[in-house]
């Protein structure tokens, strides 16, 4: 065993492991391909789209995607009912779906990490206030609360992002708090103390290596939740206002024509879950790759 | 008379035990009222059941646990004056388990190297050095160096739990059970590396065990612990040649021989052991003694010094 271990040790540099394991991982490569793809689309939106997503031609209106019999090269996924390019939108749709993603997952990890991690390492009273406001956020309904904080002061991009950052850190805390505690217990923790380290640098190197990849798991699911509730918000009304191009708002436009043109909703829709779908794929990778278990 | 290193007068330590929500809390006394020193140079082992208090007697020695009351002294200075990087140069632990006492995202090399950093030493060449050094003394090969701790077997592990405790040349270590994770094998190996580093680097270990054969092998004297408390301590020899305490006799009785046919040995000390949180009055051990006398149930019993022969017992209580 030890000299199969020193052979692979001396054959391979550390990388080149890593990289056999991430092109290895089949979930990873079509989660990254899509997730980099939509990345890409968002941001290069203005060279790729084949029309301005905000001009309305009203003459052109409700034109459908090109596989059908009456649609045309000129609006490959068709027009909306104000004759908005659909493909543009779509593009452009891509950029809010991210920046909500990617920006809610921020501010909630940084909320949740911190409020979890202190919790799990210190115990004791923080860990008990830490745990009842879990408890309260858990107890309150994360749309209903969108909805109504989003009705107050309205909705706009900024809102969105801040009040879904504000409203799901729950689940980064939950999970920090009981990897932190379970890390904390472990003997090279109390090795760290008695060499000499200061509490930030049991943190930094000790406790937070070894949760960060639940981390990683935790906002990709966060990622995909905020998209999917963005989408849920801007459906009800009170996301991202019109004419902004978000996802979810394509949906709710096209609701009313779902019977006729039912490829309003199908064509947005089928995005959001190619790239929730994604993402989550990318995170079940990441773990696997990450896991210490797993090296070698 | 040789230099003291560690002097500790009547050390106590409690944990609050929660009982449930309306029940309130309980102290329960894990360490209570030990007096012990240890000389340079020496090996003290801390024998007893599990559950005596042994590992929380290490973790305030070790700075980790504050004592709830009583003075524990780290070469003449109070352990809580002692600023955290000079204590961690002068006392170290090594830990039980060698697959939770390494960080599994780092390398050995920078396992090892992690108490110079705390130090401050930043110069990375002679960083590397002093690690390779160390683990040429320990016995890894250089080649690990870059390795992680999922790599190495556990024998491999326990010596880079070692090297971190030395490389800073601490002077003394405790070793919370250093081998009883490990192969029977691999066990000798560690001991007598544990043996060899302590002539070569002058160290003195407090070595706790369950295990006797081992105490008996690489100790100078022995303290045995019950309940919170030390009840008997005496130089490795006498104690194994003439245990008075009867929970040391009956600790040494209860060693398993090699012949199976032997059976396994009556100790007459039942099975329960007492509940820490509601300790028996008078001596704790007195319902478990085979010569308990009536004043044992209420009288606590004072120690008793014959040269370095410490017992606390009344069966050696002065004619009185």
């Amino acid at each position: 065993m030890s000299e199969i271990n020193s052979k692979t040790l001396e054959s391979q540099t550390k990388s080149s492991v890593f990289r056999r394991r991430v092109f290895g991982h089949q979930g990873v490569m079509i989660g990254a391909a899509i997730v980099l793809a939509a990345v890409l689309i968002a941001l290069s939106a203005p060279l790729i789209a084949p029309h301005d997503p905000y001009y309305q031609d009203l003459l052109n209106r409700l034109v459908p995607p090109v596989w059908d019999s009456r649609g045309s090269w000129e609006h490959i996924l068709g027009t909306d009912h104000l004759g908005r390019d659909y493909l543009s939108r779509l593009i452009y749709g891509a950029r809010i779906s991210l920046l909500i993603g990617v920006g809610a997952a921020l501010i909630s990890g940084l909320i949740g990490t911190v409020l979890g991690v202190a919790a799990g390492y210190f115990g004791g009273r923080v860990d008990m206030v830490v745990t009842f406001m879990i408890t309260v956020r858990l107890s309150m309904p994360v749309v209903l609360v969108a909805l109504a904080v989003v009705a107050i002061v309205g909705g706009s991009l900024q809102v969105v992002i801040m009040v879904l950052g504000f409203l799901l850190w729950d689940r980064f805390a939950v999970v920090m708090r009981s990897s932190t505690l379970q890390i904390r217990s472990m003997d090279y923790v109390a090795a760290a103390q008695a060499v000499g380290c200061s509490t930030t640098r049991i943190l930094t190197t000790e406790i937070m290596p070894n949760v960060v990849n639940n981390l990683i798991v935790i906002a990709t699911l966060e990622i995909a939740h905020a998209i999917i509730l963005e989408a849920a918000l801007s459906f009800l009304g009170l996301g991202v206002q019109p004419p902004l191009p978000s996802w979810g708002l394509m949906v709710s436009e096209g609701k009313d024509m779902m019977l006729f043109e039912p490829w309003l909703i199908t064509i947005p829709g089928v995005a959001l879950f190619l790239l929730v779908l994604a993402i989550n794929l990318l995170g079940d990778g990441a773990r696997d790759i990450t896991a210490p278990e797993n090296r070698n | 008379m040789a230099e003291l290193m560690i002097d500790a007068k009547d050390v106590t330590r409690n944990f609050t035990i929660s009982r449930g929500m309306f029940r309130g809390k309980q102290q329960l006394k894990a360490v209570n009222g030990v007096d012990l020193t240890v000389e340079r140079g020496e090996v003290l082992a801390l024998v007893g059941e599990s559950g005596c208090g042994k590992t929380t007697l290490a973790k305030v020695l070790l700075g980790l646990l504050p004592q709830t009351s009583g003075t524990v002294e780290l070469c003449g200075q109070p352990i809580n004056d002692v600023p955290r990087l000079a204590l961690a140069r002068t006392i170290q632990p090594i830990f039980q388990d060698p697959y939770s006492s390494l960080n599994p995202r780092k390398t050995i090399g920078s396992i090892i190297a992690l108490p110079m950093k705390v130090q401050g030493i930043a110069d990375q060449d002679s960083m590397r050095r002093r690690v390779e050094e160390t683990m040429d003394l320990v016995g890894l090969p250089p080649r690990l160096y870059d390795a992680f701790p999922n790599q190495l077997s556990g024998g491999q592990r326990q010596r880079v739990a070692i090297a971190r405790a030395l490389v800073n040349r601490p002077q003394i270590v405790v070793c919370d059970e250093p081998t009883s994770a490990l192969d029977v094998s691999v066990q000798s190996q560690i001991l007598n590396l544990l043996n060899d580093l302590r002539n070569e680097l002058n160290l003195t270990y407090i070595i706790i065990s369950h295990n006797l054969a081992v105490v008996e092998h690489i100790a100078t004297r022995v303290a045995v612990m019950y309940l919170g408390r030390i009840v008997e301590i005496a130089d490795t020899d006498t104690l194994f040649k003439d245990p008075q305490h009867p929970y040391t006799r009956a600790l040494l009785d209860s060693v398993l021989t090699p012949d199976p046919n032997m059976g396994i040995p009556n100790n007459q000390l039942g099975a329960s052991y007492p509940n820490p949180i509601d300790p028996p009055s008078g001596c704790s051990f007195h319902p478990r003694c085979v010569n308990a006398m009536p004043h044992c149930a209420t009288v606590a019993p004072n120690g008793k010094a014959d040269g370095g022969h410490y017992v606390e017992c009344h069966l050696y209580d002065d004619a009185s």
